[in-house]
């Protein structure tokens, strides 16, 4: 269907220069790339090329030893994982990263942690703010609950679920943030077919419904080149591709990174 | 001057009247039950009705309505008899080349559909359908950008504005109204060829609906859980009817997949299910009790062995010894009511089930523990109306006596006639089929083979043209053996091979959780439905189901002869997207027979295996090649024992 009425705005999130290394091993150098609001933004690459540290870079795990990061007009040094949140920053995680043995309404309901406010000791005896915060953020994680079709499984703990419902409860909980850019780490590894069109479906709504920013890692290509708006290569912690699907398909050092060359 | 209370819109009225605030629709939205009164839904009724009619919706015109249970589907079906038009409620589960062929059949200009889902079905199905202009939607997600489709609230906003500019227009399209009026066009599942659309009219189903609240004494209180497909006559007659003409309640599940939570929040008071909801019931419960603690487990087996022996007689009011009694109101408290309350149950008055055969032991599960569970017989051509079983008066294998106003005969054939109020005013548009299917003399012809026992009470046999002969002349009835099989819970499917034949054959589908469960407990390792289903510990399994039917035919007369030779476990689930079922779940048993042609000439050859590739289609109609070799095997029969005496 058409989605062209979707607007692509200006850069709100710009990296530049980025470098990052543990120890002697260099996993990001050089880099430099921006999001733009409202876009789908994937990063691809083999293997150990990096595309996690850049997520982990992005929202404020990692510290890169070099470079700058502009996040809508404030540039900085390095990210902080809470400041990212708190600056509307939400993730997945490529291994689930779910409380098991707690109801999938629980978890979802810790992405609202940010937006709570009331005192231990309210929440403790449950009264006053920490009543009506509480309804207030139930009712916010029941829209996500019916946005992700998941009321079935509200009051199972997570543990019992299969892998790919709790993939879907993770972009729940990272959704019930209400988040204005989105990272997601591998959403469709380990899924059947069905599952990722699923999963599909569900990142290309959370983007057109809520105009959220998604900023993705995968694996899979041909779902990176179905649902994303521009596409960056990494290999080997260097950037070799950056522009639009079709451009990145038809480029030689991305077909050699995937393939590989003869030597 | 007396109210006329003779078609729906102006059943509606009169709910609003006479209770106002009585609840008439719930609905879980959001996790949270929202309720509205009759007056309430008279309300969104008449704005709906409005707006169809702003947009150009005129009287006997037809409306396509698709998607789950939501009440503003069934609003639509209000709002469209108001106005003198004919709701026709699909199969939201059906891909769009079926849809296209209804919209066609219909000639629909207007549609009411659910979701993105069924609007991306409409809009595929619009270049082949020539009428189709009009398509409201009721959830907006994900059709924020979608041209050409309008949301449901927008429609009732031009119905308040066209409401307010033509005062009295609403109720004078009411008044014009006749019960001669066709309600409602519902499609027959096309068990054979294209489907067909049967007219009923408002008298039809009000006087079916109102036989079967007299028979229940059911009352404005009760509720019930709407949540089998809407296109379904059953559906229509308890949801719809039934509810417009008692006042009750309906309730709408969260999502097909909430259903059992949801009947358990609400503990309806009347319920009406097909047996494979019953089965599917009863099969998690067993599993959960196979996963139960040993203490758990111990007590319900104790009990469930106390109810197997005078649970049915207690609920029958019959005489039981009192220490029976005692053991059995001990069971209640401990087991029974907890067990009902974990079904949903507890408050269950009236329950149904129809629309297939029911096992004889899961039958007396439900009413050895306490629920009033009962068949009925009915056809969409009948509004569902046909046999009803009274309090009683229960019995497993027939399906009830004459409901009150029906006259009920066995034709020469064999074959089940039926005539009353409640019969089909026509097949749309098929004269020769109305002709073919209703005599001169006003009797509905069923196609069912039945008898009536000793009792009064119907007994259906098979589909009467299913009935057909061994190659020695006895009689072969497929539908008969193959529900025998399905009552085991490990065979979800079977299709028996026999007319003309030598011996009796038969393709078996596993159900696949309660054999994975099985094989789990085994320590079985497998990766899916096809390595599952030709391990040779499940042939095993399978086996032992088939020689124990084989064991109950040989004591039945000229039905020993039926006994299954040669088996073989499918590599797919029959599907109705693969048209191997119908959408109501029946066999399809002609198509299935040509489709896997290799297989039932390699039973008759008396091969041991068979390889096989077949086209599977995915719900989004992707297709698949799966291919397997098939095992077959031989199952022991026994000779034909005499007749038992009664």
């Amino acid at each position: 269907m058409d989605t062209a009425q979707r607007t692509i705005g200006a850069p709100v999130l710009k990296l530049d220069n980025i470098s990052l290394s543990f120890g002697g091993v260099k996993a990001l150098s050089d880099i430099s790339f921006d999001v733009r609001e409202h876009e789908i933004r994937a990063i691809i690459g083999p293997n150990g090329a990096g595309k996690s540290s850049m997520l982990n870079v992005i929202n404020g795990v990692y510290r890169p030893q070099k470079g700058t990061i502009t996040f809508r007009g404030a540039v900085r040094r390095d990210m902080d994982p809470h400041d990212a949140a708190a600056h509307g920053i939400a993730r997945t995680f490529q291994n689930i990263a779910l409380f098991r043995g707690m109801s999938v309404l629980d978890n979802i309901m810790t992405g609202r942690n940010l937006k709570m406010h009331a005192s231990f000791l309210e929440q403790a005896i449950w009264v006053g703010r920490a009543r009506r915060e509480e309804l207030e953020n139930r009712a916010k994680v029941e829209e996500v609950i019916d946005f992700l079709e998941i009321q079935h499984i509200r009051k199972i703990p997570v543990g019992r679920l299969p892998y790919g419902l709790q993939k879907r409860v993770e972009l729940a909980r990272a959704l019930a943030a209400e988040p204005t850019m989105l990272l997601l780490d591998e959403p469709m590894a380990g899924m059947n077919v069905e599952e990722k069109q699923d999963m599909c479906r569900f990142v290309l709504d959370v983007n057109e419904q809520y105009g959220t920013t998604i900023v993705l890692i995968e694996h899979d290509m041909g779902v990176v080149m179905d649902i994303s708006d521009r596409v960056v290569v990494l290999d080997y912690g260097k950037k070799i591709g950056d522009g639009p699907p079709d451009e990145i398909r038809s480029n030689q050092a991305v077909i050699d990174a995937y393939l590989g060359v003869a030597h | 001057m007396e109210e006329r209370v003779d078609t729906f819109p102006r059943c509606l009225l009169h709910h609003a009247k006479v209770r106002p605030g009585h609840p008439a629709v719930r609905e879980k939205d959001l996790g949270i039950w929202q309720t509205w009164t009759w007056g309430e839904v008279a309300a969104e009724v008449r704005a709906l009705a409005c707006g169809l009619a702003a947009e150009g919706f005129k009287r006997g015109m037809h409306l396509a309505i698709n998607g789950d249970n939501r009440p503003r589907l069934y609003w639509s079906m209000a709002a469209a008899q108001a106005l003198g038009g004919i709701p026709v409620p699909m199969y939201q589960d059906a891909p769009a080349a079926d849809i296209t062929y209804v919209l066609n059949d219909a000639e629909i200009a207007f549609a009411v559909v659910e979701d993105q889902e069924q609007v991306d079905k409409m809009q595929e199905a619009q270049p082949q359908v020539a009428t189709l202009s009009h398509i409201y939607y009721d959830d907006p997600r994900g059709l924020r950008n979608y041209r050409n489709v309008t949301s449901f609230d927008r429609l009732q906003e031009i119905g308040r504005e066209f409401d307010r500019a033509h005062p009295g227009f609403y109720e004078a399209e009411i008044a014009k109204g006749s019960p001669d009026d066709v309600a409602i066009m519902l499609y027959t599942s096309g068990t054979t060829g294209r489907p067909k659309g049967v007219c009923q009219a408002h008298s039809a189903l009000i006087s079916a609906a109102q036989g079967g609240i007299a028979f229940d004494h059911l009352t404005a209180d009760e509720s019930i859980l709407s949540y089998l497909p809407m296109a379904w006559v059953g559906d229509n007659l308890f949801s719809y009817a039934q509810a417009m003409v008692a006042g009750f309640t309906i309730n709408c599940p969260e999502s097909g997949d909430t259903v059992m939570t949801d009947l358990r929040e609400i503990g309806p008071t009347y319920y009406f299910a097909p047996p494979r909801v019953f089965e599917n019931l009863l099969t998690q419960v067993m599993i959960r009790m196979e996963d139960a603690g040993a203490i758990k487990r111990a007590l319900f087996h104790r009990f469930m062995k106390v109810a197997k022996a005078c649970g049915a007689e207690v609920l029958d009011g019959q005489p039981v010894p009192l220490s029976d009694r005692l053991q059995y109101w001990l069971g209640n408290v401990l087991v029974y009511a907890p067990l009902r309350n974990v079904l949903g149950m507890s408050r269950i008055r009236v329950a149904y089930t129809a629309g297939a055969a029911i096992g004889p032991d899961l039958f007396r599960f439900y009413r050895s523990i306490g629920v009033n569970l009962k068949q009925l017989y009915g056809s969409t051509e009948t509004c569902a109306y046909v046999c009803l079983q009274p309090d009683r008066g229960v019995k497993f294998d027939t399906v009830g006596l004459p409901a009150p106003g029906v006259e009920v005969k066995i034709g020469e054939s064999g074959e089940v006639l039926v005539k009353g109020p409640m019969l089909l005013k026509e097949y749309y548009k098929r004269p020769d089929a109305t002709a073919e299917s209703i005599d001169a003399e006003g009797y509905f012809h069923t196609g069912d083979a039945g008898l009536f026992d000793a009792g009064g009470q119907l007994k259906i046999i098979d589909r009467a043209k299913d009935v057909g002969k061994l190659a020695d002349g006895a009689m072969f009835a497929p539908n008969y053996i193959e529900n025998k099989l399905k009552f085991f819970p490990h065979i979800k499917e079977a299709v028996a091979f026999g007319h003309g034949r030598g011996m009796v054959c038969a393709f078996i589908n596993i159900d696949v959780g309660s054999v994975g469960n099985w094989a789990e407990r085994r320590g079985l390792a497998y990766s899916g439905y096809t390595d599952l289903a030709q391990k040779a510990e499940v042939y095993g399994l399978i086996r032992e189901c088939v020689e124990q039917v084989n064991a109950e035919l040989a004591t039945e007369g000229e039905l020993a002869e039926s006994q299954i030779h040669r088996f073989l476990i499918l590599h797919k689930e029959l599907d109705p997207d693969d048209d191997e079922l119908t959408r109501t779940r029946k066999v399809r048993r002609g198509f299935v027979a040509e489709k896997y042609g290799v297989l039932v000439d390699a039973m008759y050859g008396g091969l041991a295996s068979q390889h096989i590739e077949t086209l599977v289609r995915f719900e989004d109609g992707r297709t698949n090649m799966v291919a397997a070799d098939l095992r077959i095997e031989d199952a022991r029969t026994l000779a034909a024992q005499p007749l038992k005496a009664a």
